[in-house]
């Protein structure tokens, strides 16, 4: 088990024949991930990457390769509509699908718009966009769904949910460093509307049996985390490590995410920690010391 | 959750949401359809002058236009003494005279207010307005809500106030709707915002007006937040906007090239983003002495935490992104050494598409090329760290080569000499 992505799943590519999709299309394939297609308007019947059909539509993909899950590296004009597009097919052909969007710099008012319409299709998950994407590692390859670095992960019993992409990775760097895998790795990303947030990733790991404990990234900016960590406190029985980024930002500055901004005095780092340690979160407040502070929540919990 | 106050209201947009003037900004609405006041841009005393004989007013408003707000309680200083010259950055003129002494006051000179920081912004255009009757002031706000995730519109009978303290004190007075993306603002959300304002059947209608004419300028223009504080009924239960804080969704400027070319003021921004941007960085510039560079936004943020921690102050907030080059990591460096406060540099990289030989070659570049005078802790995690340590030890620069965060920046802090 894992979350929401099994090893095995199958994927489509959206916008495969463009530089992006082709380039990560061969890293996941490299990975072990099971491509099962890819999508470009105008270009169906090709063949790329040796042996992955190309299709006009993500409904014609779905319906030929009952694919579980879709990955978009379209633009960003083009990729609202590319998640609507992917939300539609899956609803319509089997009424489930995860659409992960790697696409940074979606205008907010398409998301507002492409977020209404996936909620609309109880069955489908968005995941992003502008985010590293999704990773369910396997005893050997896995399902790498995104842009993250595979080879830095390794199958195991932590779950990782973040908004931050380099941030995620330093996480999975720091469960190594005490020996311990992941059994999928979320990333939500870090714009101001997004799909799945911390909360869908907290009751899906409290769920699945091969999540032990639990690392959350946050970030300045929203009320998310804090959101987050009191619904934990009432739901989640598994430890959680927790880390904030920000806690230097000044108000109204925005720090690369369009989301990491503190406004009208809320949202700071410090509001954050405050309520991960309310909700009895373990508090890490340096990223090199998440290996250390799982480590010990571990060992309270008798994991260890 | 919902019901709860969550946005923020006084700060018009971000760093990189595009901020225009309120002289634009009314311009904007005009062409829209929501009344406004007649009103002159000026950027000499001349200009203001020409705009009192144009208006026929008996009264005007002199304003400041400066990308920030509190201007009415502002103070106008003296760039070069930084000596009081005026209070508040909006006056009321009764002639000709009083239109003369205040836009000498205003124009060349620095405006601070709470939200300028202290150094303020100078004051290089003005806004001459004629006066109106005005029966009562409201509150009014159209922003995206990231936890609704819709547009969330806000009002209040309590215009012309501090609307934080509002939301703060008297919660029950800020009324808010939520916009179906899918339906549109519906006339049952219109009605029940102006009832809830007291607004006569005669108001409602102009209010109605003017809140459709808004949501559709939001809308079609990838606005961030508008806000309008006052926005007023005259004698004549007419609404009219007396204020325009106007901000764009700047990854929506590919289908608004118009707003991005015509209303942009870059004298409004800081150089060095200005430079990063064009660069394909992300840049923010603070007051420390430790110059970060590090690949992804929330690792930025967290290495400049960790400075923070370890007892140094960090000089600048610096994203490479994902696909950053030898060229860009040099333009980097190049950004970091203009900030005269910078006494070290601390690079944190994670790889992961991005190949750590790659990042350390880019770093050798720069030292040699800027002739870098400054210590320099490199810490590279990820893809290819390996090779990428080796080439930074085999260069025979003084770089100081660490394996984690916590180790890099207790490293930096201790060689700048600072640090608890």
């Amino acid at each position: 088990m894992a979350i929401w992505i099994e090893e095995d799943a199958k994927v489509l590519v959206q916008g495969i024949t463009g530089k992006q999709g082709m380039f990560h299309a061969e890293m996941m394939i490299e990975y072990g991930t099971n491509i099962v297609g890819g999508v470009t308007p105008g270009k169906g019947g090709q063949i790329v990457l040796d042996n992955i059909p190309v299709f006009d539509s993500v409904l014609d993909a779905v319906e030929a390769t009952d694919a579980d899950a879709s990955v978009i590296y379209v633009p960003p004009p083009f990729a609202a509509e590319a998640i609507m597009e992917a939300a539609d097919a899956f609803d319509r052909s089997k009424g489930e699908g995860v659409v992960i969007c790697i696409t940074e710099g979606i205008p907010t008012l398409d998301m507002v718009k492409a977020v209404a319409y996936v909620n609309e299709r109880v069955g489908v998950r968005l995941i992003g966009p502008n985010c590293p994407g999704i990773i369910t590692p396997g005893e050997t390859g896995g399902a790498k769904i995104g842009i993250m670095p595979g080879h830095i992960h390794a199958k195991g019993r932590i779950g990782i949910v973040s908004k931050s992409g380099t941030l995620t990775y330093e996480a999975v760097a720091q469960t190594m460093s005490i020996d311990e895998g992941q059994s999928t790795c979320v990333g939500i990303g870090g714009d101001p509307v997004n799909g799945t947030g911390f909360i869908d990733c907290l009751a899906a790991f409290e769920a699945d049996p091969q999540t032990k404990a639990i690392v959350m990234i946050g970030e300045i900016g929203g009320t998310a985390e804090e959101d987050a960590a009191q619904w934990a406190d009432e739901n989640v029985s598994k430890p959680i490590v927790g880390f904030v980024a920000g806690a230097t930002a000044p108000p109204g500055k925005r720090m690369g995410h369009a989301g990491a901004i503190i406004s009208g005095g809320k949202g700071t780092a410090a509001d954050k920690f405050a309520a991960f340690e309310a909700a009895g979160i373990h508090i890490a407040k340096d990223p090199s010391e998440i290996g250390q502070v799982l480590l010990n929540a571990l060992k309270e919990a008798g994991l260890r | 959750m919902g019901a709860m106050f969550k946005e923020d209201l006084s700060v018009a947009g971000s760093a990189r949401d595009m901020n225009i003037h309120e002289y634009q900004g009314k311009a904007l609405f005009a062409k829209h359809g929501i009344s406004v006041q007649q009103g002159v841009h000026a950027t000499s005393v001349e200009e203001a002058l020409a705009g009192w004989d144009t208006l026929g007013s008996s009264i005007v408003a002199v304003k400041c236009q400066i990308h920030a707000g509190g201007r009415g309680k502002g103070t106008l200083i003296d760039p070069q003494s930084r000596e009081m010259v005026m209070q508040g950055g909006v006056h009321l003129a009764r002639s000709r005279e009083d239109v003369e002494s205040q836009a000498s006051n205003m124009l060349g000179n620095v405006l601070v207010t709470k939200q300028t920081g202290e150094e303020g912004k100078l004051v290089q255009n003005l806004y001459i307005e004629a006066g109106c009757s005005i029966a009562h002031e409201y509150y009014l706000a159209l922003l995206v809500d990231r936890e609704e995730k819709s547009v969330l519109i806000m009002a209040s009978t309590e215009g012309g106030m501090d609307i934080e303290e509002v939301a703060e004190n008297t919660p029950e007075l800020l009324h808010k709707i939520w916009v179906d993306p899918n339906a549109g603002l519906l006339g049952f959300q219109i009605g029940d915002l102006a009832r809830k304002l007291g607004l006569s059947k005669m108001a409602s209608r102009s209010f109605a007006k003017m809140l459709r004419a808004m949501y559709g300028l939001f809308v079609s223009k990838d606005c961030a937040m508008v806000e309008i504080n006052p926005l007023v009924r005259t004698e004549n239960d007419e609404i009219i906007a007396l204020d325009a804080k106007v901000s764009f969704d700047e990854n929506a400027f590919f289908r608004h090239p118009d707003v991005f070319n015509e209303m942009r003021d870059l004298a409004e921004e800081e150089e060095t983003e200005i430079k990063a941007e064009q660069a394909g960085l992300s840049y923010v510039k603070l007051d420390g002495e430790i110059g970060c560079l590090v690949n992804g936004a929330g690792l930025a943020m967290a290495t400049m935490d960790v400075i923070k921690l370890y007892g140094g102050d960090p000089a600048n907030f610096l994203d490479v992104g994902g696909g950053a080059d030898e060229e860009a990591v040099k333009t980097a460096f190049g950004i970091i050494l203009d900030d005269p406060n910078v006494k070290g540099i601390m690079v944190n990289i994670f790889g992961g598409i991005m190949r750590c030989d790659i990042i350390a070659r880019g770093i050798i570049a720069a030292t040699e090329s800027l002739s870098l005078e400054v210590p320099l802790v490199v810490r590279l995690s990820g893809t290819n760290f390996q090779e990428g340590r080796n080439i930074l030890s085999g260069s025979g620069l003084d770089i100081h080569s660490v394996e984690t965060l916590a180790e890099g920046a207790q490293k930096i802090v201790q060689l700048i000499g600072g640090g608890v």
